[in-house]
């Protein structure tokens, strides 16, 4: 049992968070690698890197920058990428929405996929933690994960070798995402929603602005939350 | 390549506001105030509402393919679910779902 001070809760996030490192560190210097052919200086790479911190959004924005693209759609796109965010802003809500407001822009600041997950998880199994502990666990989640990605965007960017098609990084991203989610369908309504949300994105992968994922999300949760009150009823 | 800095750096700098503000969006503004139990309930189902979404297009239209689905891809992505179901192991999980595709890739090939 570890102890009680944010210490300990610190490098207990950090722990159930390190196995991500394996998605990170190839994923940041890739980012890298791209960023310096599509003719970003490091300054540049990395001030995006350090200010976004959305290896996907990222991604896309150069990709559409290299096509010419306005700015406007530049940007919407990108934040249509990084819509979900919203979602776990709000997930996060009953858990760290009593903190003081400027750790909330600080962990605001730092939301990742992986720390939202993994941080969602541990306060759902441990409804007693304090604020102070879930504060402490959530930022050794995001931290070190979000610094990693800032240091292999810099590696990537000095070193400038990505890793080569054989080896199919791109599926890597996938397997982070089934590793994130597999550990979270606890229950049938937990099962019921994830497999609404995979339905419903791939029915909808047509909507433009990637808002298919968000219209799927939302019905997943419905589906989720409409179980879970049935199931209590006992009508399910 | 990317030859205007000007607008390079209007996208990096607005991206990084915006995308801020939306992770800030709930959690800034809602902050400490007491939520409907119908809204919980819905938001308890956050995570596996967005990640299995997140995840079908890339396993089913893989942009390494040009969108074309691909054997290997679904079969590796269904072992890694089930590993992470079996396991709740993280680096399982990831370890085992690229170990299978490459095992499938070699397989199929």
């Amino acid at each position: 049992m570890p102890g009680t001070n944010p210490k300990s809760f610190f490098l207990a996030g950090f722990r159930d968070c390190s196995p991500f490192i394996l998605i990170v560190v190839p994923f940041g210097t890739l980012f890298g690698v791209v960023a310096v052919e599509a003719g970003l200086d490091l300054i540049e790479a990395m001030a995006m890197t350090m200010l976004v911190i959305a290896g996907a959004a990222q991604f896309t924005a150069i990709s559409l920058m290299q096509e010419q693209a306005p700015v406007a759609i530049v940007l919407l796109t990108a934040f249509a990428v990084n819509f979900r965010m919203a979602m776990y802003s709000a997930g996060l809500v009953p858990h760290l929405g009593r903190a003081p407001g400027w750790q909330r822009v600080l962990m605001s600041y730092f939301l990742v996929d992986q720390a939202f997950a993994v941080s969602l998880a541990k306060f759902e199994r441990e409804p007693a933690l304090t604020m102070p502990q879930k504060v402490a666990y959530y930022i050794g989640t995001a931290v070190p994960i979000a610094s990693l990605w800032v240091l292999f965007s810099l590696i990537g960017a000095v070193v400038g070798r990505a890793i080569p098609p054989e080896y199919s990084l791109d599926f890597a991203l996938p397997v982070c995402f089934i590793a994130l989610s597999a550990p979270a369908m606890r229950s049938l309504p937990h099962f019921v929603a994830g497999l609404v949300s995979v339905i419903g994105a791939l029915a909808l992968g047509w909507v433009p602005w990637s808002m298919g994922l968000i219209i799927a999300a939302l019905l997943a949760m419905m589906a989720g939350a409409e179980t879970e009150r049935r199931l209590k009823r006992g009508v399910a | 390549m990317i030859t205007d800095k000007t607008t390079l750096w209007i996208v990096i700098v607005l991206l990084g506001i915006g995308t801020f503000l939306i992770r800030f969006s709930f959690l800034g503004l809602i902050g400490g105030r007491d939520l409907p139990p119908w809204l919980l309930r819905h938001l308890r189902y956050t995570a596996v509402a967005v990640m299995p979404g997140l995840i079908a297009p890339l396993v089913v239209w893989p942009a390494a393919t040009g969108g074309i689905p691909d054997a290997p891809r679904l079969i590796a992505a269904l072992i890694a679910f089930a590993i992470g179901i079996g396991t709740r192991s993280v680096v399982g999980t990831i370890i085992g779902g690229m170990a299978a595709l490459y095992l499938f890739q070699y397989l199929l090939a």
